[in-house]
């Protein structure tokens, strides 16, 4: 009876777990060996090692440039989200039934759709002939170029991360009681007053969950890079795929990935460290 | 003969001991129930009884057989549990047949068995319904009739009744009771509520911190209340300290103010002695005549009874005395108490 | 609980457009009679749609994302009830851990699992077998029904098993009579998220694709490099009503709102 008690749970994740080990772990670790094998152009993978790879994508201008677009598009993104998310599920969040289900599901639902037709959707919006342009024309304003810029690339970023802001950040307010502004209302404050000192403090966890998750996304974005910002305009992403598919030099484009991996793992677990430390504390 | 005897049963969690060498002998068709404030162990107990967690040391045996280490789906026990626990995804017919149908019972003799159960909880018409189309009060006795039904040898309740308001809570308590009475079946209750365990038990368990401070019929446990804190825990007490001033088969209690004479039995002189003082044994006199005086500071009107509190010498004492026809002191009056000399008990 | 101001409803207005934008442009060029990407005015036409169906490669495409997403979907919910029980039922050294490693799929990016499982099916010489490709979205998709297989398990009154175990029930019965019939929603639920999401995949089916595996997204990404016509435009639109009818299904079975946002 004992034993089996603790041998249970082992063998009910048993399936998982192998199958986990070997197209995950596996994989990432041969990966990671991959990334320090030399590659020869006319040869191909060489079993031999070097940390070649690594110091030109640390230390080539060209890489510094991919590193710092990926960085400042997501950046950009995530200030976006930020600016347009927080305060659309603070506006949801006011509102009654049925407009705020309706309204919610309208924002997160487009999640489900695949992200090649949503970046399809923006490079028709965003082309020359596109509708934003006849929109600018009709305007009197001359035909932009946005399709194929950065520009183009961060509008479809902020379009398909939306929802990852809004869904922590509308948690975050579900959690709130409701007649905690009320009694700072009572109390004489202002709205702006309330919203700042009342309502703030207490979403500021889920405005910083939603912030680092739409940033790792972004930075290990593909499709939207991929489609939405042209044969010259790399990010990270795309210059892995290069690299492999193109190239043929899969130790590159290893060492890439990897360096990927590590600054998404980084991003995305600080989380965990800064929520601990400050706001265990205040808010149990 | 005992039908269901716990011997020496301990539990342990790491250094933590939630039930230390608890034992207890119940007849067959007794209702006993197990009485304490949380975390004296009394729930623990009921598992280890269920067989949902491990006994520590010691042996439980049922009918002569030894149930220690048999697993919960082979004891024949009926479990209602304080959520009560119903299948959600079945009707209340099948929630109730489900123990019937573990033991392969032909479908003709199910019907049969379950139709008389739902009756017996007065839930016949309700047999087609889910549970979360019922009240609090209904799930509980389709709890019961699913326990019942089986024919267990002991029923287990687990807080039954706390999820209940009030007035329903006082319903069941006297329905549990008779029905119990009718099947005749072997009950172990587990209540945190004495008035619940007071008035429907044969017998109770008081429980702290692990162990048994007493085990008693009702009437014994609140007239003879062993220690400090069963005579404030089950039903109210004052309690007064003094000293010893003579020892003997009657013994003098020095309680300051005034001395009193008690039951000398295990008395030695000096030494402190605390009494039990129920108020409801103390009455209202004029001033002067009875045993001590005192101004009243604050009353209370319960509907059926009116609760004092009474500044005396001795400290504030609690007086309890039924809404009858004498009409009571009012609220900074002085007044006198008089209590009979047998009303005074003395606490270990 | 006060009422939105006309500049808050105004701005609720612009962010449901933006959002809607894309999609609803798609839906309506796939209409276009034209040769190029305009939208329709005067005239509708199915042309674009005919000729979706009349492509081979989008067809025998959709067929792979279909079977792919119903095999997947249905082996990570096979794998994920029993871990999701594990780790809700069990309390054992470890449990953090493997928690941690049965959701790391949604923080690791897809693109490195795609070259990373290259890597992997290159030197087993897995690469394309569908068989292989199942396995590899079913890691991506298994979070998705973990999470909502613990919930279920979660919200479950333990009581309830207990209660069975106690009437006399066997481990496996109470698991088929009373365990799973009550998590049955979240399962279901959970079988549909993976379901679409291992049908929208792109990043990492790029890598672990071959021509003759070729998932419908990666079909349409390849396509939209190349050349940009209705067609696209007509398969996109198909896309979207596969996904609304998907949704639609989650919802009544579900609840569309609690899976994106999670129980309150």
């Amino acid at each position: 009876m004992k034993l089996r008690r603790h041998t249970t749970p082992w063998a009910l994740s048993a399936p998982a777990m192998l199958l986990f080990g070997c197209l995950l772990l596996v994989p990432l670790g041969l990966t990671a060996v991959l990334s320090f094998n030399v590659f020869d152009y006319t040869t191909g993978v060489k079993n031999e090692f070097t940390l070649a790879h690594y110091l030109a994508v640390l230390g080539d201008e060209y890489y510094y440039g991919i590193f710092w677009r990926t960085f400042w598009i997501s950046g950009l993104t995530t200030l976006i989200c930020l600016a347009v998310g927080a305060p659309e599920a603070y506006v949801l969040s006011r509102m009654g039934n049925p407009w705020r289900s309706i309204f919610l599901l309208v924002v997160l639902a487009p999640l489900l759709v695949s992200v090649v037709v949503r970046a399809f959707g923006w490079s028709m919006l965003l082309g020359p002939q596109g509708v934003v342009n006849h929109a600018l024309q009709v305007l009197g304003l001359g035909p932009v170029r946005i399709l194929y810029t950065e520009w183009a690339v961060v509008i479809a970023l902020v379009h398909v991360m939306l929802p990852f802001m809004v869904i922590p950040v509308w948690t975050s307010l579900q959690k709130l009681d409701a007649g905690v502004e009320n009694a700072a209302l009572s109390l004489s404050a202002s709205h702006f007053t309330t919203l700042r000192r009342i309502v703030l403090p207490q979403v500021l966890p889920g405005i910083l969950s939603g912030s680092l998750i739409v940033f790792g996304l972004s930075a290990s974005a593909f499709a939207i890079p991929g489609l939405l910002g042209g044969r010259r305009l790399k990010m990270v992403a795309t210059v892995v795929y290069d690299e492999y598919l193109h190239e043929l030099n899969w130790p590159l484009g290893a060492a890439l990935a990897l360096i990927l991996l590590v600054a998404n793992l980084l991003v995305m677990l600080s989380y965990n460290r800064v929520l601990e430390g400050r706001y265990k504390k205040s808010l149990g | 003969m005992s039908f269901l005897t716990l011997s020496d049963v301990s539990k342990l969690y790491g250094a933590n001991c939630v039930v230390s060498h608890l034992s207890l002998s119940v007849a067959k068709g007794e209702f006993v129930s197990l009485l304490g404030p949380s975390g004296c162990g009394k729930t623990t107990t009921l598992q280890m009884i269920a067989g949902f967690t491990e006994v520590s040391s010691g042996r439980i045996l049922l009918d002569g057989k030894d149930i220690t280490d048999t697993k919960p789906n082979s004891r024949g026990l009926g479990i209602v549990f304080q959520s009560y626990a119903l299948f959600p995804h079945m009707t209340v017919f099948d929630n109730v047949s489900f123990g019937l149908e573990m033991r392969r019972v032909s479908r003709a003799e199910r019907i049969d068995r379950v139709n008389r159960a739902l009756a017996l909880v007065h839930l016949g018409e309700l047999a087609d319904r889910y549970p979360r189309e019922l009240s609090g009060g209904q799930r509980q006795r389709v709890a019961l009739a699913r326990a019942l039904v089986i024919e267990p040898a002991v029923l287990l309740l687990d807080e039954p009744l706390s999820n209940l308001d009030a007035k329903l809570r006082e319903e069941m308590q006297f329905e549990l009771r008779q029905i119990q009475r009718k099947v005749g079946t072997t009950t172990i209750m587990v209540t945190h509520d004495q008035t619940e365990a007071m008035s429907i038990s044969d017998r109770v368990v008081v429980m702290q911190a692990g162990r048994v401070t007493q085990i008693d019929a009702p009437f014994k446990l609140y007239e003879q209340p062993q220690t400090r804190f069963i005579s404030t825990f089950v039903g109210k007490a004052n309690l007064l300290t003094g000293r010893v001033a003579l020892a003997g088969a009657l013994a003098r209690v020095d309680l300051g103010a005034i001395t009193v004479e008690v039951d000398g039995a295990g008395l030695s002189e000096g030494a402190e002695a605390v009494l039990s003082l129920r108020p409801e044994k103390i009455s209202f006199v004029p001033p002067g005549q009875g045993q001590l005086d005192g101004v009243v500071t604050a009353r209370f009107f319960l509907g059926s009874q009116w609760l004092y509190h009474v500044a005396t010498a001795l400290g504030e004492l609690q007086v309890a005395c039924p809404n009858g026809d004498v009409l009571p002191p009012e609220e900074q009056s002085r007044t006198g108490l008089a209590w009979d000399a047998n009303s005074l008990r003395v606490l270990s | 609980m006060s009422k939105n101001g006309p500049l808050a409803l105004l701005f609720n207005a612009l962010v449901i457009s933006f959002m809607l934008a894309p999609l609803l442009i798609v839906c309506i060029v796939a209409f276009t009679p034209a040769n190029t990407l305009t939208i329709p005015t005067t005239q509708f036409s199915l042309r674009w749609f005919k000729a979706v169906f009349a492509h081979p490669d989008f067809v025998t495409s959709f067929w792979n994302s279909l079977w792919l997403a119903l095999s997947s979907a249905t082996l990570a919910t096979l794998i994920a009830i029993p871990a999701g029980l594990a780790l809700t039922r069990f309390n054992f050294a470890g449990r953090e851990a493997l928690n941690a490693l049965f959701l790391s799929p949604l923080i690791i990016p897809h693109l490195v699992l795609g070259v990373a499982l290259l890597r992997l099916f290159s030197l087993i010489g897995a690469t394309g077998s569908f068989f292989w490709l199942v396995l590899a979205h079913v890691v991506v998709i298994t979070p998705y029904v973990l999470r909502l297989v613990v919930a279920a398990s979660v919200g479950a009154d333990r009581s309830c098993e207990q209660a069975a175990l106690s009437l006399g029930a066997s481990g496996a019965t109470v698991f088929r009579r009373v365990t799973l019939p009550m998590i049955l929603p979240g399962v279901t639920g959970g079988w549909l998220l993976a379901f679409i999401n291992s049908f929208d995949e792109v990043t990492m089916s790029i890598f672990v694709t071959a021509p003759a595996t070729v998932t419908l997204p990666v079909r349409m990404y390849m396509y939209a490099t190349e050349s940009i016509d209705p067609l696209m435009a007509a398969a996109s639109a198909l896309m979207v009503a596969f996904t609304a009818a998907v949704m639609l299904l989650l919802d009544r079975l579900y609840g569309l709102d609690k899976i994106l946002v999670g129980e309150k």
